[in-house]
């Protein structure tokens, strides 16, 4: 097992020219735009992105609930999908957990997974590190909160990385909400099989959400978001998540959610 | 396997029912409130205790290791326990189940023709139902913690492992107090209510014939027997009456003297924020010729109770490193929510989760591997850095494996499979391994997003469904890229 938070540890590549792009299963089938944008922001900075079409899920579904077999064989189908020695970066704090640590053990009779799972990058984490990215902001003046997946915030350190970019934004003004640091109660599974201690759970992180009077929530992973803002949605509460790549490109281009292509309806629950 | 069980035990049947216990208990608005406050108390007080971030991760490095170490030498330092205390003068017994150590005990004490026991916080007492087995038999057992006091007197278990009635509130315990005490002057100020409480007590004290205690550290070094305590009740369960029984499992052995004051630093903090308990006994031997006072007979019974599989595999014996300091519990957002009872163990919240299956069986507690977002809180805490997530994984893997065929790793294994779950998962790994198949079913999915059901099972209960998107990722890439081509 891999020691948790030693993101600080790692020896961060200089800026490439190329990348790959992970995009994770939920992305791909419930908020493609995310992907987009991300995309989008990476080639503004001058990076190609590769995006293999053959990529399909990490296989944390499966490896969290026990079928470790069937998870071992999704893991390495993705690893074969991404054979150049340049960074992977995955817009999921959860998923960059799964094919950075966890991967490891599961692929570990794999004698190149190491070599694999040293080029994986959450993608906060690749803007902040890597890319040493300085957003400017072109945005209103807004208060956002940042909700951070627990895999992401132990695995990969993802509340210090998405924490200093939006605090790099000039007119956001970031604010804390009560029990920040607090799991919303996705889990993956774990919503449908014990859904009642989920729901107590989301009730509060929600609650707390709305308590911190923000315009919108950050986040750096969909998984979290969709249960978030699935309570908020069956709340009518107005409050929604933005994933953490899509609203720095529209404060970097000075678009509100609404404005971005129109968003918040399409992809927004 | 050697460690069977005989009976099924009444934590067996609790664990069984932890859907139901769930439901009612996250009804329990005053219930969630008890723990929501108690477990923000605790979580501030751990942060306090420790000056930096770096002093914490030097020393849950350092006693990681003591206790891996330990455990690595663990039938030789059980051995070297047992010749070093009974060279002291204490007499060892080895019990591999609940029942045995229970006989053993009730034997002790139809020796002495004893009648009452007063008993110091011990939660492997817990384990093995110690006071049900002996009221049985006509004897009288008085817990003389204050948390157990009032646990015993509701007639409930302890719903935390080191605050046995966290799950009550002042006012409860004041209206528990005026029920059942004579002479009790109702009040809801906490002080008045320990210190009536303890007055009862200090007379039980005296009556008792017998002490029985736990053990926080077993020295293997110099046989001794360290107990953790801030009431002083665990002194007095220890010192005043004639005869002293210990009970403990036989992870709690350390190899040196010098390994319990990390530990015990580690353990006060990460527990209450304490830099050192009120209280701390070392317990050498019984009463030595000339001196006036200390039990005249000692006795340590050592348990096994299921801990002996999850010491023969690798993994999952770093479930014993356990020093029962609650910090897991005091974190974990399901337990904040559920409370303690609900989980049906003695031994609630993640520990729980992990060191009852070994108790108990796979099978009447393949609900709690599950019961976990695995969102770290425990491992990030606990202070010998057990990983917690990591070991509820691996007893998702054992829960759902199928039986025939494998090695025996835990009694229950493959209790939790479900055939069609595991087919969904066979599918899902054919689908997902192969990049023709997987862009089939997502162009499938997408052309029939309007047959996408309204409502989820639980999903739809507190949500609403999410919306599949017209167009995937993969899809506008490749829209997006033939746009190029062309221009």
């Amino acid at each position: 097992m891999q020691p948790v938070n030693t993101q600080h540890l790692r020896n961060y590549p200089k800026k490439p020219t190329q990348v790959y792009l992970f995009g994770t299963c939920i992305v791909d089938s419930f908020f493609p735009d995310s992907g987009m944008d991300a995309i989008e922001l990476l080639e503004r900075e001058g990076i190609e992105v590769i995006y293999p079409q053959g990529q399909s899920c990490c296989g944390q579904p499966a490896y969290n609930s026990g079928y470790k077999e069937e998870a071992k064989a999704v893991a390495m189908a993705q690893v074969k999908q991404f054979p150049l020695d340049i960074p992977v970066v995955v817009i999921s704090g959860s998923c960059g957990g799964m094919m950075r640590h966890h991967y490891l053990d599961l692929l570990s009779d794999d004698p190149a997974i190491n070599n694999f799972c040293q080029r994986v990058f959450e993608f906060t984490e690749f803007l902040v590190h890597v890319l040493r990215l300085k957003p400017i902001d072109q945005g209103e003046k807004e208060r956002v909160a940042l909700h951070t997946s627990c895999a992401a915030r132990r695995e990969m350190g993802v509340h210090i990385t998405g924490n200093k970019l939006i605090s790099q934004l000039a007119n956001v003004d970031l604010v804390l909400h009560d029990y920040e640091s607090e799991c919303c109660g996705f889990g993956g599974t774990f919503a449908v099989k014990h859904a009642d201690i989920s729901a107590a759970m989301v009730a509060d992180k929600s609650k707390h959400l709305v308590a911190s009077d923000v315009v919108r929530y950050v986040s750096a992973d969909h998984g979290c978001m969709m249960n978030i803002n699935g309570a908020l949605d069956y709340q009518k509460e107005s409050l929604r998540g933005e994933h953490i790549a899509s609203y720095l490109l529209n404060r970097i281009k000075g678009q509100s959610k609404a404005q971005s292509k129109g968003q918040s309806a399409k992809e927004a629950l | 396997m050697k460690h069977v069980h005989e009976e099924e035990s009444k934590y067996a049947a609790s664990a069984k029912d932890f859907r139901k216990n769930v439901t009612r208990d996250l009804a329990n608005e005053e219930l969630r409130a008890n723990f929501r406050g108690a477990m923000d108390y605790l979580m501030d007080k751990r942060k306090s205790a420790f000056s930096s971030a770096d002093e914490l991760e030097v020393l849950r490095e350092q006693c990681k290791l003591i206790k891996q170490r330990c455990l690595a030498k663990l039938p030789h330092l059980l051995e070297q326990l047992e010749d070093k205390l009974e060279h002291n003068g204490i007499k060892v017994h080895w019990a591999e189940t609940v029942t045995e150590a229970n006989e053993i005990i009730a034997q002790l004490i139809a020796e002495k023709k004893a009648k009452t026991v007063v008993k110091g916080k011990s939660m492997v007492s817990e384990e093995t139902a110690l006071n049900d087995y002996l009221e049985a038999r006509d004897v009288e057992c008085l817990e003389s913690d204050m948390g157990e006091y009032i646990v015993q007197l509701a007639k409930q278990h302890p719903s935390h492992i080191i605050m046995p009635a966290i799950h009550q509130n002042k006012q409860q315990v004041a209206q528990l107090f005026a029920d059942n005490i004579d002479g009790f002057e109702y009040s809801t100020d906490v002080d008045t209510l320990i210190q009536q409480g303890r007055t009862i007590l200090r007379d039980k004290f005296c009556q008792a014939d017998v002490g029985i205690s736990g053990v926080n550290f077993a020295v293997a070094e110099t046989g001794t027997l360290c107990l953790v305590e801030n009431e002083g009740n665990g002194r007095m369960c220890t010192t005043i009456p004639d005869l002293h029984i210990a009970i403990t499992g036989i992870e709690k052995v350390v190899e040196h003297l010098a390994d319990v004051p990390p530990l015990l630093s580690l353990l006060t903090r990460s527990a209450t924020g304490q830099a050192i308990s009120t209280y701390f006994n070392m317990i050498s031997s019984p009463r030595k010729q000339g001196e006036k006072d200390g039990p005249k007979e000692v006795h340590l019974v050592l348990l096994d109770n299921g801990r002996s599989q999850a010491f023969a595999d690798e993994e999952l014996r770093q479930t014993l490193q356990c020093i029962r300091c609650g910090a897991c519990m005091n974190h974990c957002p399901v337990y904040t929510r559920i409370g303690g009872h609900a989980y049906g163990t003695v031994y609630p919240g993640p520990i729980g989760k992990i060191i009852s299956p070994h108790m108990l069986g796979l099978d009447a507690t393949t609900n709690l591997p599950t019961a976990s977002t695995l969102c770290g809180a425990c491992g990030e805490v606990c202070p010998v850095k057990i990983p917690i997530p990591k070991i509820l994984l691996r007893l998702r893997e054992e829960s759902v494996k199928p039986n025939r065929e494998q090695p025996q790793v835990m009694q229950g294994q493959g209790a939790g499979r479900s055939a069609v779950e595991a087919i969904i998962w066979k599918i899902w790994a054919q689908v997902h391994k192969s990049p023709t198949l997987y862009a089939l079913s997502m162009w499938c999915l997408t052309r029939c997003r309007f047959l996408m059901p309204k409502k989820l099972a639980g999903w739809t209960s507190v949500r609403t469904a999410p919306k599949l998107a017209a167009t995937t990722l993969h899809q506008q890439i490749k829209a997006k890229q033939a746009k190029q081509g062309r221009g």
